[in-house]
């Protein structure tokens, strides 16, 4: 693996890394599978692309792709609590939906951003080399999703979000309505994985209607990898080791796509089958450990 | 202090389960009733429990807690005027959270919850020598997580956590009856030390008769969804668990007289 390489994985891991926070506050906080995800990334990415297109300045079209995530993310939830469908069959409703809505959003299936502004012209300018640029913007942005959550997470809301997913009758006996609570929490989530995706969107220079494909698989594979390496015993140490975790997961397929094994090498289209395998391995192995060793 | 009117609540109505959970409930609870609850399984007392709660809305009839008609508030909403405890100790704490945060979240029953810190330092103090009240030694495993803690200790901290914050109406459904005899004891003796110390109005579910004639001032029984006894003061106190195994027999022997007449 080249240094460029291993660059660009470090760099998609981070970037990835904020989409996979939002996978873990659904997944792992709220107990809620939730693959609107795959339907919200390309949302961020086609919000970002169209704003900064019609001339926004990119760091406000970030706001925008969040809180169009924020909306996807709500939605998915309303249907669920207020509905009564379904958490999974719910978010995939909205993730079909938001496919249409994302070719609508950018008046095609993709939008080229080649020659546009973006987030990392001001840090150019700053003096940075132009092929770190990006892995300083994307160090900050990560550093600064993990502290805001983690810190939102240690108030009295973040509380009554955590306490949801961990026992929803002791915290409606407390007074809280948790279906606003769903709601609020999916749609942060929801939020943080459009911003991942626009912030993806600036960085490989356009927005595509079908680069959510599989978003809540790497999500989950990062989750997964990041806490059986680096520990789950805090919160706080769960959210880091989930972005850490997609560092390695990103690492993992630049190292697996470098492979050559006698004349066979893995190709780009492998690598969905590469991550269900681990996801797969990943989530039998705590059982199959048990298993073996009761016998 | 509360006025149950005209309950009524089916079960899969229309079905073949159809299930008549309160028959017509009328009750008044006085402010300070401690009053307990008998029945045989199924008779509606635990039903009756979570229609004052608002684990459901009722089919007819109007439940008014103090001044105001909480028939139609959602289960949330009355949690700021009822706390509960729960028959199974791990309804009533949260497993991965540690012991102040868990009386933290009490600490706001039914409060606006911002993002203010969850805990804050100078609460610690306040949870600390509640936790020493239950004599458990509980008040130094403040940063523990609660999932470390046995069923009692869960149960008595579930106890603290619904009182922490003054509730009008406190209601127990049969909470120590999934406890060993030794710590249920303690947890009955918390209980009433609680209930007396704050002058709650109380209701608690039992299928042990002695302490429902022992505890409280006031004892309702249930039976197929209807209130067949209710005693209170002297009268309740000068009652022998004969008596009220003769009551539920009598209940009982009723149902068996009309299904043989059925039969026959």
């Amino acid at each position: 693996m080249t240094i460029y390489a291993a660059i660009g994985a470090l760099e998609q891991g981070l970037v990835y890394g904020i989409m996979v926070i939002g996978v873990y506050l659904t997944f792992r906080i709220l107990d809620f599978p939730d693959l609107t995800v795959d339907g919200s990334l390309p949302l961020g990415a086609a919000i970002s692309a169209v704003a900064i297109t019609s001339g926004l300045n990119p760091y406000l079209s970030l706001l925008f792709a969040a809180f169009g995530g924020f909306v996807a993310g709500a939605v998915t939830a309303i249907l669920n609590t207020k509905f009564k469908i379904l958490h999974l069959l719910a978010s995939i409703l909205t993730m079909i939906a938001l496919y249409s809505i994302n070719i609508r959003i950018m008046g095609g299936p993709n939008i080229a951003l080649i020659n546009s502004a973006t987030v990392f012209d001001p840090i150019i300018a700053l003096g940075v080399p132009a092929h770190l640029a990006s892995l300083v913007v994307f160090s900050l942005f990560g550093v600064v999703v993990m502290g805001g959550v983690i810190w939102f997470l240690k108030t009295e809301f973040g509380q009554a979000v955590l306490a949801t997913g961990d026992n929803p009758q002791m915290i409606i006996s407390q007074g809280v309505n948790t279906h606003l609570i769903i709601i609020v929490g999916v749609g942060l989530s929801n939020g943080l994985v459009a911003l991942s995706g626009a912030l993806i969107a600036q960085n490989q220079g356009a927005a595509d209607v079908g680069m959510g494909i599989g978003t809540i698989i790497a999500g989950l594979a990062s989750v997964i990898v990041g806490e059986t390496v680096f520990g789950s015993s805090s919160i706080a140490r769960a959210i880091i080791a989930a972005v850490l975790g997609s560092v390695v997961y990103r690492l993992a397929i630049a190292l697996a796509l470098s492979f050559d094994f006698g004349g066979f090498t893995f190709s780009p289209s492998d690598l969905n089958l590469i991550t269900a395998l681990l996801v797969i391995g990943a989530l039998i192995a705590p059982n199959l450990k048990k298993k073996l060793l009761a016998q | 202090m509360i006025t149950v009117d005209h309950c009524t609540k089916y079960f899969h109505r229309g079905s073949v389960n159809e299930v008549l959970a309160l028959n017509d409930i009328d009750l008044s609870v006085a402010n300070g009733d401690f009053i307990t609850v008998i029945g045989s399984n199924g008779a509606g007392k635990s039903t009756l429990l979570n229609a004052l709660a608002g684990s459901f809305f009722l089919d007819s009839g109007s439940i008014t807690i103090g001044q105001l008609n909480v028939t139609r508030w959602p289960e949330y909403k009355r949690a700021k005027l009822l706390a509960r405890v729960f028959q199974d100790p791990l309804l009533g704490t949260c497993p991965s959270a540690t012991l102040e945060q868990n009386m933290a979240l009490a600490l706001r029953r039914g409060k606006r919850r911002g993002l203010g810190p969850g805990v804050r330092s100078g609460d610690r103090d306040l949870f600390s020598s509640e936790l020493a009240k239950i004599g458990l030694g509980l008040e130094n495993r403040l940063q523990d997580r609660v999932g470390l803690l046995s069923g009692g200790q869960r149960q008595a901290l579930t106890m603290l956590m619904a009182t922490l914050v003054r509730p009008e109406v406190l209601l127990l459904d049969e909470h120590i009856a999934a406890l060993d005899p030794k710590t249920a004891g303690q947890i009955l003796a918390l209980t009433r030390e609680i209930v007396a110390d704050q002058g709650l109005t109380t209701l608690m579910i039992t299928h042990n008769m002695k302490h429902a004639i022992e505890f409280g001032n006031r004892l309702i029984m249930l039976h197929q969804g209807r209130i067949i006894l209710d005693v209170s003061g002297e009268k309740k106190s000068s009652l022998s668990v004969d008596d009220l195994l003769e009551q539920f027999y009598k209940a009982q022997g009723e149902e068996l007289a009309n299904d043989s007449m059925l039969l026959t």
